[in-house]
């Protein structure tokens, strides 16, 4: 599989998602914010956590414009896979690509922590590597993590199960203790914890590495 | 020509850093603040002439996130 990371200023998880592809096996480039197009072939783009331009405006909001992330979206529309993680996950509610909006948390405090999520759904690629109502332990490190759609929103995510982990104690006031969610046709992931960050042993647990390697498992057999 | 862009969280739209600042108003000894809402307040220098439709997009684009966010435009 071929992967991108995207690059902002600000970006501060891009090397570890890099890391964490690579560990599962694919080949992946960078790519910055001011380049207009993706490499020839990338399957997925992943869009990493971080402060992408000082969270000015919004989290996520100027990055969402940037030349990149309009090739990300036209990836998306002609069915690549994204994975938006923390402020990955900002970006691409920003870009429109996922619904909703992470507001400032209930708690007003920056939480930085190992939280348990539950696995609501494993027929995506992102989830394919765990059983529906796994448990999961994935850090979260984020002060604008209150994930918030209107109630018609929310009613259609559930409907089509597009809700793809949930927290077993919400940390941040998201609506329906969602911690992630998936697009439309389920190729686009946002999630606020870090699946990347707890890939080796050395991270304290390697719970996010059957993300990973459930994703690759999906073009190895393709 | 100078706009100024009101951006503010939409009703229902539960704000904490209002609710907070409302509390530390309690702490401070004013009473009767039955509530707080925060907003922000973005100013424009803009070309002479530049529509209102324009700033209109601004904030459709980029100013404002019409998910949570309700904003008012006042050409000055």
């Amino acid at each position: 599989m071929r992967a991108a990371v995207v690059v902002f200023p600000g970006s501060n998880c891009d090397r570890d998602m890099a890391v964490a592809l690579k560990a599962a096996g694919a080949d992946v480039t960078m790519v910055w914010h001011k380049d207009a197009s993706l490499p020839d072939g990338v399957d997925l783009v992943a869009v990493p956590g971080g402060f992408s331009f000082g969270d000015y405006l919004r989290c996520g909001a100027i990055a969402a414009q940037s030349p990149i992330c309009q090739a990300v979206v036209a990836h998306a529309n002609r069915g690549g896979y994204v994975l938006g993680v923390c402020n990955g996950f900002q970006v691409l509610t920003e870009t429109g690509l996922l619904p909703g909006a992470l507001m400032r948390n209930s708690g007003l405090k920056f939480i930085c922590k190992t939280v348990d999520l539950k696995v609501e759904k494993s027929d995506s690629a992102f989830t394919e590597g765990y059983n529906t109502g796994d448990i999961v332990a994935y850090p979260v490190a984020h002060h604008d993590g209150n994930y918030t759609v209107d109630d018609d929103t929310l009613s259609q995510l559930r409907d089509a199960n597009r809700i793809a982990f949930t927290y077993c104690d919400n940390p941040n006031g998201s609506v329906a203790d969602i911690a992630g969610v998936l697009s439309e046709n389920r190729r686009v992931l946002g999630m606020m914890p870090h699946p990347e960050r707890a890939v080796d042993a050395g991270h304290g647990g390697t719970d996010g590495q059957a993300l990973f390697r459930g994703l690759l498992a999906q073009f190895a057999t393709a | 020509m100078k706009a100024r862009v009101h951006v503010m969280l939409k009703n229902g739209v539960l704000d904490p850093q209002g609710e907070a600042v409302r509390h530390a108003l309690g702490s401070l000894g004013f009473e009767g603040v039955s509530g707080v809402r925060q907003g922000k307040v973005i100013e424009l220098d803009l070309a002479d002439g530049t529509s209102e439709a324009t700033i209109t997009q601004m904030c459709e684009k980029l100013l404002a996130n019409t998910v949570i966010e309700s904003y008012k435009v006042e050409v000055l």
